[in-house]
């Protein structure tokens, strides 16, 4: 298992510094004026401009510049945002509330997602499977932007029964709303692949010869079924991770949480380049390190990855 | 000796020959048409009514988006949005009202399925050729090809592609539009489809019928497009159909952001991002291109799932 | 049978008029139709069929663990004084496990791949018996030792995929008798073990259930091992029982045709039935199969007779594959050590040896689809391994193969005259009407009709497709056919079906086989010449009857005395 750990982590690194290096390529190296081009439509003052250029080390060779940059992240400099906050002082803010949004939709994918789609797949074919596939077709082609919207406006804004935006303190109880919205693809995807699985793994052998044990019906899906079925839903965990970051862009954006998508979805917004280009490229870095865990996961629950020479 | 009541203690038991007629060995059933894999795909798609169904609203779409004109009058952008108009309830010629910015809600829709399509076929189509060439290259001649190509892909794999989109868009030095926005969804998208590629040529590399064929002289670059990849597609298509659909979403929430499509080309993300402007006024504003976006994806993801199943017989034989 | 009668107590087991059918979208097709037999207590019986025939569907039934729609749908299962099928879930739950174990096919899909060993027969235990604990624990050692896994008390952590299929064989065994059933369902449970790992654990099964009077059915496509390890015979077809008797008596006057047929191509029986089956010559008329052995042996003799100098010299054959183990290190593994035969024109030899022995990548070298680390192959005077490459194509239209697996050899998505055609298109022979001539006068060489060619191959059962590998080996007139293990998938006649047609074949064009297999029993049927491979050397050289009637080495003999049947007393009533 240390071996695995280790070897995984000697694998990432150079996945790490091939991603960085791609963003700052694609950030620094496009045609024309990099900074012109962070700011897009809506360019800020002369001052602004000189300042970021010194920010970026642009006077420096290219690969100097990423050099600089990367050890910039390590060392927690992230440059500053367009009103001069240090990004890292906005990121320690923000941070915190965006982990509780995303702990939260994970647990509701967990426990709905993979609830419903057990019951979906040890019930192929009956009405239940049915709904819930029907369902989840819905959610999965309605984008979350929609979704969040909808819920805004129907329960916000017409019933009345939740804040339509979210306090500055964004507290657990006001987090799960937006959480359930942010989580809805990911729940119906998770249903799916969990359903999938289910109702393969149903049929294996290894289950009829474990009913043949003389074990019970629910120890032969709990310990059989659902241990095996859940191997392919921990690997979309982890793809899916990209989602629900994208997704909180989005939904802190509509809900107005102050967390890091949404500041990003401010920046975007606001047309301020750097600090979209500083916040991004920290969640990239955050989803590769989440993937290694879901890897280290992986590992633990299929014995057949740990020993593979 | 023989007994015609088996199974009673330890007597002998010969059947009637008549009733157990023996038959010739593993003789060719005739009576059956003869089809080919994909013949028979076709067949098991062809019976389900829902596929029937996609392919109609697929059409339906794709002939909205080449010819929106046919189906109004009204154009959806420039001189025709008059402020004046903005947010008038529907009318003749106007089945769906105005929005904010006074542009024809209806006008909108359908020139926005332009957008939606295009994006959605380019990007795929340029994923799927990138990465299934690279693919396919990197499994079948492997070595350090194939080394150099899998940890590309990793690099690109670990941008999720909405936000390696974020990030490009942002800085885009050229015009934002359906071209440019397709290639950026493709450079992210790619390493998907070459990895599900060389897992599957992968496969048919190492099968007995290639060997078969190398046996029977066949050069390696005949044996790659006469027989590899033709058996390594279907996997591709099932995944290129369904990220159609995931590549109309990204487009729409792109467009949402404000880093998509600019406000000057039609697109149900950005009137959805306008429609939140007067959601307190005129909500069923959302509506419109909210469904429209969510029928297009729908339709692309069914598919997608109807030709997973016509193309893995144990997908079939489960159901 | 009269010492049967004699002994007569209620039956452990018994089937009446049984029915199983499976719900399709055209409605319900029966799998099952009115089976009825019975097992005494501590009696062993054997179902033999060949795929399809219903024997594994009866067996899970019993157990009610048919697959997807399967039901039963008439009949009742006598086990004990209960109707079993009358059970509802908890209670068919009770008799699993105690009271009926069983044993599956596969040792490689059958323990769950994600759970170690030790908790895999600790559930089992838990589930049948009051142990617990350091009790439960103990107890699943012991099921293991008896079950003939060495120091089961170390592996209980290990996981299925760091055992080897015998040893996973062995666990499933343990598995099934860790309750002390009264009766084991064995469902094929050595077809995917070398022969003499097979012998080994059906002898190892075969103490424990004598010594803890189990009752034991098996299920098996091998007569020969049916009749060696059961008392009594059940013969299914097409979901019917159509010969049920003692082992003994079945097997020394089969009397429905379809035993008969059975009878005369079980390959293991070979060797002693020669003469017994011409007698029944004239009545098994429709049955072209029965014969096939005599017109084998007549060919072999003509063969010798003509045979003249050596088509093909291996000499000092050597492979060395390069295995990573880990990070960067490397380590050598010889696949095939130092190797050397020849195969005279005309004949046929046979590479014998079990899973690992090397005998296929001899094969693939001589087919020039792997390279060789040392030694030579001459071909016809020139040598394979230095053979330019304007002089390949010209090799390769001399030397054909045909491979095992016969749902892999052909291109799916390629019809059958197209994969046919294929070597004519690749060596420019003819034009495309004249191409299509030659695939229908291949077809028909391989008794194929000609409308085959518009099908494709899943459209083929598994005998069908090998003799379109056949057809397509035979497309360049070659002088060489190098069979991998192309029998070995097929059932027992349809096996005996392609074997008469590639020694007819042999006969007609004088061609020179390679012939490689782990069946010892086929090898007596078709080889002139054997070698017996193992590890990567060949142990044993000679000729097919030298190699049968007084094997030198004792692994030749160990292989010989594995062949299931071949100890049984045939014939003699």
């Amino acid at each position: 298992m240390l071996w695995y750990i280790g070897r995984r982590l000697l694998q990432l690194l150079p996945v790490f510094f091939g991603a960085t290096f791609l963003i700052y390529f694609l950030v620094f190296a496009m045609p024309g004026d990099p900074i012109a081009a962070l700011y897009g439509d809506r360019p800020p003052a002369e001052s602004v401009i000189e300042q970021v250029r010194a920010e970026y080390n642009l006077d420096k060779p290219f690969i100097v510049q990423y050099l600089l940059w990367i050890g910039g992240i390590f060392t927690g400099d992230f440059g500053t945002t367009y009103s001069g906050r240090a990004v890292i002082d906005v990121m320690v803010h923000a941070f915190p509330i965006t982990a509780r949004l995303a702990l939260l939709a994970l647990l509701f994918e967990a426990v709905i997602g993979v609830t419903a789609g057990l019951f979906a797949g040890l019930r192929k074919g009956k009405p239940f499977d049915t709904v819930s596939l029907v369902v989840s077709l819905i959610f999965i082609s309605v984008p979350t932007f929609v979704i969040g919207f909808v819920v805004q406006y129907v329960f916000g804004v017409k019933l009345g029964w939740i804040n339509p935006s979210v306090s500055s303190a964004a507290t657990w109880l006001e987090l799960i709303v937006p959480a359930l919205v942010l989580a809805s693809v990911s729940i119906a995807q998770v249903l799916r692949l969990t359903r999938a699985s289910v109702a393969e793994n149903a049929g294996a052998d290894y289950v009829r010869t474990a009913k043949a044990k003389g074990l019970s019906r629910g120890r032969v899906v709990r310990v059989h079924v659902l241990r095996n079925s859940l191997i392919p839903v921990v690997t979309y965990l982890g793809t899916d991770l990209g989602t629900l970051m994208v997704g909180a862009v989005i939904t802190e954006g509509i809900f107005n949480i102050k967390g890091v998508g949404g500041t990003v979805f401010d920046a975007v917004k606001r047309g301020e380049g750097p600090t979209v280009v500083a916040f991004v490229s920290v969640m990239v870095i955050i989803f590769m390190l989440a993937n290694l865990l879901v890897d280290l996961l992986y590992a633990v629950l299929d014995p057949r990855i740990r020993y593979v020479k | 000796m023989s007994s015609n009541t088996p199974g009673q203690g330890g007597g002998r038991y010969v059947a009637p020959i008549e009733e157990t007629p023996v038959v010739a060995v593993d003789a060719v059933d005739e009576s059956q048409k003869a089809q080919s894999v994909w013949g028979d795909a076709w067949q098991a798609m062809r019976k389900r009514w829902l596929f029937w169904l996609c392919a109609a609203l697929i059409a339906v779409i794709v002939v909205v988006a080449l010819f929106p004109q046919w189906f109004t009058a009204s154009l959806p952008t420039g001189g025709a949005c008059k402020i004046g108009q903005s947010l008038d309830p529907a009318s003749a010629g106007h089945p769906l009202g105005f929005d904010k910015q006074g542009c024809d809600v209806f006008s909108r829709i359908l020139y926005g399925t332009r957008s939606s399509v295009t994006v959605g076929l380019l990007a795929t189509l340029l994923a799927t050729l990138i990465g299934g060439i690279i693919g396919a290259l990197a499994g079948f001649y492997g070595g350090f090809l194939d080394s150099l190509v899998s940890r590309l892909g990793d690099i690109f794999f670990a941008i999720p592609t909405i936000l390696g989109a974020i990030i490009v868009m942002q800085v885009m030095p050229w015009d934002r539009n359906a071209i440019t926005l397709s290639i950026v969804l493709a450079v992210f998208g790619w390493p998907i489809i070459a990895r599900i590629m060389r897992g599957a040529v992968l496969t048919a590399k190492n099968s007995d019928y290639v060997m078969a064929s190398v046996a029977l002289g066949l050069s390696r670059s005949k044996i790659l497009l006469g027989h590899v990849i033709p058996n390594a597609l279907a996997p591709v298509i099932v995944i290129a159909t369904v990220s159609l659909g995931t590549y109309i979403v990204a487009e729409a929430s792109l467009s949402f952001l404000g880093i998509g499509l600019p406000p000057s080309i039609p697109s149900w993300g950005g009137d959805i991002s306008t429609a939140q402007g007067s959601i307190r006024q005129a909500p069923e504003l959302i509506f419109f291109p909210a469904t429209a976006l969510a029928i297009t994806v729908l339709a692309f993801l069914l598919l997608g799932d109807i030709v997973r199943d016509a193309l893995d017989p144990k997908a079939r034989a489960r159901r | 049978m009269s010492e049967n009668a004699a002994t007569a107590t209620t039956p452990l087991l018994q089937i009446t008029d049984l029915e199983v059918g499976f719900t399709t979208q055209s409605g319900v097709v029966p799998a099952v139709r009115g089976v009825s037999f019975s097992i005494m207590p501590g009696e062993n019986l054997a179902i033999v069929g060949e795929s399809g025939s219903g024997k594994s569907t009866t067996a899970q039934a019993i157990i009610d663990l048919l697959p997807g729609t399967g039901k039963v749908t008439g009949g009742s299962i006598l086990f004990d004084g209960t109707d079993l099928t009358t059970l509802n879930a908890s209670g068919i739950q009770r008799v699993r496990g105690s009271q009926i174990g069983y044993v599956p096919q596969d040792p490689m899909s059958n323990l769950n791949p994600v759970w170690n060993i030790g908790f895999q027969v600790r559930e089992t235990i838990e589930a049948n018996t009051q142990l617990r604990g350091q009790d439960a624990k103990k107890r699943v050692i012991e099921v293991l030792e008896e079950a003939g896994l060495s120091d089961p008390g170390s592996r209980l952590r290990q996981y299925p995929n760091q055992f080897s299929g015998g040893m996973r064989q062995r666990v499933l065994i343990g598995i099934g008798l860790s309750a002390r059933p009264k009766l084991l369902i064995a469902d094929e449970p050595t077809s995917a073990l070398d022969v003499t790992v097979q012998r080994r654990i059906l002898d190892h099964l075969g103490t424990l259930t004598r010594d803890y009077g189990t009752s034991v059915l098996f299920i098996t496509h091998d007569l020969g091992l049916a009749a060696e390890r059961a008392e009594k015979l059940v013969v299914m077809y097409k979901g019917k029982i159509v010969e049920y008797g003692s082992s003994q008596e079945i097997l020394a006057d089969p009397q429905h045709p379809y035993t008969k047929r059975l009878v005369a191509a079980a390959p293991s029986l070979a060797s002693r039935r020669i003469q017994a089956v011409r007698n029944d010559e004239e009545e098994s008329g429709a049955l072209a199969p029965v014969t096939r052995d005599i017109s084998i042996v007549e060919r072999a003799e003509a063969r010798e007779a003509s045979a003249a100098g050596d088509l093909i010299e291996v000499k000092n054959l050597t492979k060395v594959y390069q295995i990573r183990q880990g990070g960067f290190r490397k380590t050598d593994f010889t696949a095939v050590d130092d190797v050397s035969f020849s195969i005279p024109k005309g004949t046929t030899t046979a590479l014998v040896g079990e899973s690992g022995s090397g005998k296929s990548t001899v094969a693939k070298m001589v087919l020039k689809l792997e390279d060789i680390t040392s030694g030579s192959i001459t071909f016809d005077g020139k040598d394979v391994g230095t053979l330019p490459r304007s002089e390949l194509l010209s090799f390769r239209r001399r030397v054909q193969p045909v491979f095992q697996d016969p749902y892999g050899s052909l291109d799916p998505l390629r019809s059958i005259g197209s994969t046919i055609a294929e070597p004519l298109l690749i060596h420019g022979i003819g034009d495309a009407k004249s191409r299509r001539a030659t695939v229908r006068e291949l077809l028909e060489q391989v008794s194929l009709p000609s409308s085959t060619e518009l099908r494709y191959p899943n459209e083929l059962s598994g005998g069908q497709r090998q003799r379109v590998a056949v057809a397509r080996a035979l497309a360049l007139n070659p002088e060489v056919i190098v069979l991998d293990e192309a029998v070995s998938a097929l059932d027992v006649l349809v096996q005996g079906q392609v074997l008469d047609l590639l020694t007819k074949l042999q006969t007609e064009l004088g061609l020179t086989y390679l012939f490689i297999t782990h069946d010892l029993a086929v090898v007596r049927l078709v080889a002139d010449n054997v070698c017996v491979m193992r590890q990567g050397r060949i142990v044993e050289q000679a000729t097919t009857d030298e190699v049968f009637d007084s094997p030198k080495q004792d692994y030749t003999r160990e292989l010989l005395e594995a062949i299931p049947g071949g100890n049984f007393e045939f014939g003699r009533l």
